[in-house]
């Protein structure tokens, strides 16, 4: 160790735009370190024997390795590290929710702050993109074809391990564009598009072949991809419809599903005064839940100009399931949380727009089968709040096309697919499935872990069959 | 990639391009659609395939020039590709077992119901075709209904061709008349479906409409195209686009078919206007 540790208890501050200026505009928010603050924050990493932060790593990044790289300004290798691990360094760095995964298992977290390892992946990856971007070495072919469905974090994820592996790998995926949630649900401002890109070429130059516009159980199903040579099937389709909360009111206009507002705005651009696709601008807009995605139409609805933003979810602060940093960055930007609130009726105006939603308070019970506490209507509550957009972010349910048209593929009561255990088989042979597919709506990381799981075992089965 | 390999104007506001896209062709059905990109900035626009060619592995697209999106589309000409085009997407016309149906379109609508009179007819079927148009100058498709219709009733609003009346008129004269469908199918727009619904409906006659919502990605994503069917909330794209007429809330559809009126009015005169400085 040729340098001195740093004992501060505190992580070096993310420096971020500011939130009266950002939340005027799409930029990204959160800036990223500079080269000197990440050797000083690389430098508060113990490099402790036991790395419980590793296996709290849906895939396995070896951090304490790659921080200790960082540490001795080895930038290069210390990417090296994390690419092994990890197909999309910059996305994760960016969207994981750390504090529930390797930083809420940090040593240095039980006295003060955990090593801000999110920060530093995300330096990491984004030094690397901007001085090293070379050609990647071609792996050695094996002449053989894999199709993965749908060009997520999950399914580009398989795709890479796979090309690495020697593997040709085709990924079909339904909208003009790749990417999946990173693209078209994500927004500009916490995860720009053109390091989706970049990763996206990156997966490319591997010599992954990604068809787009093709919707897998309408133009091809999974039988027909076996027929083309296809050796196995990755299922990555991601979570699905949009669900809403079956009130009156909700075929209004200015009601949106969470997914068709991200999606025009991020997918679409309707942010942009020059976008082809429009967007209710509304002044006093309610997102209804209180996950990542809600959080992310909440802090769009306010850049497109609402004046007065209420997230409405019926449990406390405590239950919200957003990541932390999402959280306190639209409070800042002067997000209202209604929380122990439940809508029961959007209202209509007399040209069959959103006038208001009529809600009611809640109070939290005993415990429920999630082992939260139940949120319980308080009686004679009622109350009307009082906004012109409505915006449902309360989960999806999984898309039908590839369960209607795939015989004897096992899905469970909600329409999930079903896998036999991590490796992600199903109860077709050569079918693997993983991502939001499968959970329903999750993380990116989680995705991903499920695709380099599936990767791994997909190659076992190509083998084993050879 | 998807070549434009015919072009044609059927009437002043409706065109029909025929597209180089073997595969979709090899997997369509009648009341299945396309979503298509004109170019890389453009919406995403779904259009109902109004017949496919297996042979030369090509789809044929009819549509209204109404706003910017279908002014894009038709300012492409032969040998032009489309930017992105997706398909098969939504279900397939349920046609089975129906011996006697009536076929009912609606201006730009025809272009949907006729691959379904066609299919029907090449099954076998009885098929009565109701067409309807604003006048003369508007009528599309009335050789091809001919060809696949044992009756064929050509409305006009204004009497300048065919029978003067709504196609809701030339239904109940039908009806009248003794006739009894196993099936209705009504494409056309929102007014006239839903007011053909409620002509059926005392005769409890199944009727399938094809609904044709706003819609952004089509494949079972956004939510956008959602309809309220019998009091539950379906998606046009993965539950539809067909649905049971009887039990469509066509009055909140029509509510939120104008949901960005006064945004595609401004889209529109501004594609007008960038038109009109390319041409000068």
């Amino acid at each position: 160790m040729a340098f001195e540790r740093n004992m501060s208890n505190q992580k070096c501050p993310m420096p971020t735009q500011d939130p009266q200026v950002r939340c005027t505009n799409f930029e990204e928010v959160a800036l990223g370190y500079t080269y000197e603050t990440a050797i000083e924050e690389a430098r508060r990493c113990l490099n402790c024997k036991n790395k419980p932060c590793v296996s709290a790593c849906p895939v396995q990044i070896d951090i304490p390795a790659f921080i200790e790289r960082v540490a001795n300004e080895d930038l290069e290798t210390a990417y090296a590290i994390i690419r092994r691990s990890s197909a999309l360094p910059a996305v994760c760095g960016r969207v994981c929710p750390q504090e529930n995964q390797c930083e809420g298992k940090c040593v240095r977290g039980l006295k003060g702050e955990s090593v801000a390892i999110g920060r530093l992946e995300r330096f990491v990856a984004d030094w690397y993109r901007e001085n090293c971007a070379k050609e990647p070495t071609q792996p050695k072919k094996l002449g053989k074809k894999v199709a993965v469905i749908g060009a997520g974090p999950s399914g580009l994820t398989a795709a890479g391990d796979l090309a690495l592996m020697g593997y040709d790998v085709t990924v079909f995926e339904a909208l003009h564009l790749a990417g999946g949630v990173l693209v078209y649900g994500i927004p500009e401002f916490r995860l720009p598009k053109s390091i989706v890109a970049q990763e996206i070429e990156n997966l490319k130059a591997l010599g992954v072949v990604i068809d787009t516009n093709m919707v897998i159980g309408k133009i091809l199903t999974i039988d027909e991809l076996f027929e083309r040579g296809y050796l196995a099937v990755y299922i990555s389709s991601g979570a699905g419809l949009p669900r809403f909360m079956n009130i009156p009111g909700e075929g209004l206009k200015g009601v949106y599903s969470a997914n068709e507002y991200l999606t025009r705005i991020n997918l679409m651009k309707a942010y942009r005064e020059d976008s082809k696709t429009p967007i209710i601008r509304g002044k006093c807009v309610a997102v209804v839940g209180g996950g990542n995605v809600a959080m992310d139409a909440a802090r769009c609805a306010r850049r497109l100009g609402a004046e007065t933003v209420y997230v409405v979810y019926r449990r406390s602060m405590e239950e919200l399931p957003a990541r932390k940093e999402e959280v306190e960055h639209a409070i800042e930007e002067g997000i209202v949380f209604k929380t122990l609130t439940n809508p029961v009726e959007v209202l209509s105006d007399e040209n069959g727009s959103v006038r208001g939603l009529r809600c009611v308070e809640m109070e939290l019970g005993e415990p429920d089968e999630s082992g939260r506490r139940r949120p319980m209507e308080k009686p004679d509550s009622e109350f009307v709040l009082d906004v012109d957009t409505m915006i449902v972010s309360v989960g999806t349910s999984p898309n039908p096309l590839i369960r209607k048209t795939t015989p004897g593929l096992d899905t469970d009561r909600k329409g999930c697919i079903v896998t036999r255990d991590e490796t992600g088989s199903t109860s077709r042979e050569g079918v693997f499935a993983g991502g939001d597919a499968v959970t329903g709506a999750a993380t990116v990381i989680l995705a991903m872990g499920a695709g380099k799981q599936a990767a791994k075992a997909i190659d076992e089965y190509i083998r084993s069959k050879a | 990639m998807f070549r434009i390999v015919e072009k044609a104007a059927l009437n002043p506001t409706v065109s029909k391009i025929v597209i180089d896209a073997p595969l979709i062709a090899s997997k369509a059905k009648p009341g299945q659609f396309v979503i298509l990109r004109s170019l890389n900035d453009s919406e995403r626009i779904p259009l109902t395939i109004s017949d496919c060619d297996l042979k030369f592995g090509t789809i044929t697209l009819i549509y209204q020039i109404v706003g910017a999106s279908t002014m894009e589309l038709n300012a492409l000409s032969v040998g032009d590709c489309l930017c992105d085009l997706v398909g098969p997407l939504g279900a397939p016309t349920e046609l089975d077992g129906v011996r006697k149906a009536a076929v009912i379109g609606g201006g730009v609508g025809c272009a949907i119901a006729y691959p379904i009179a066609k299919k029907l007819h090449e099954n076998g079927c009885e098929v009565h075709s109701v067409v309807g148009f604003r006048n003369r100058e508007l009528v599309i498709l009335e050789e091809e209904f001919r060809g696949v219709s044992n009756r064929l009733e050509l409305m006009t609003d204004d009497g300048s061709y065919g029978t003067k009346g709504l196609v809701t008129h030339a239904l109940q004269a039908l009806i009248d008349e003794g006739h009894t469908y196993d099936a209705v199918y009504v494409i056309g727009p929102l007014v006239m479906m839903k007011f053909v619904c409620e002509v059926t409906r005392p005769y409890g006659i199944k009727t399938i409409v094809s609904m044709n919502p706003i819609m952004i990605d089509g494949t079972g994503m956004c939510g956008g195209c959602r309809l309220t069917v019998g009091g539950e909330t379906k998606f046009a794209c993965v539950d539809g686009p067909d649905f049971d007429g009887h039990l469509v809330d066509f009055d909140e559809a029509i509510k939120r078919s104008s949901a960005y009126r006064e945004f595609e009015a401004r889209r529109r005169e501004a594609s007008c206007n960038l038109l009109k400085k390319e041409v000068e």
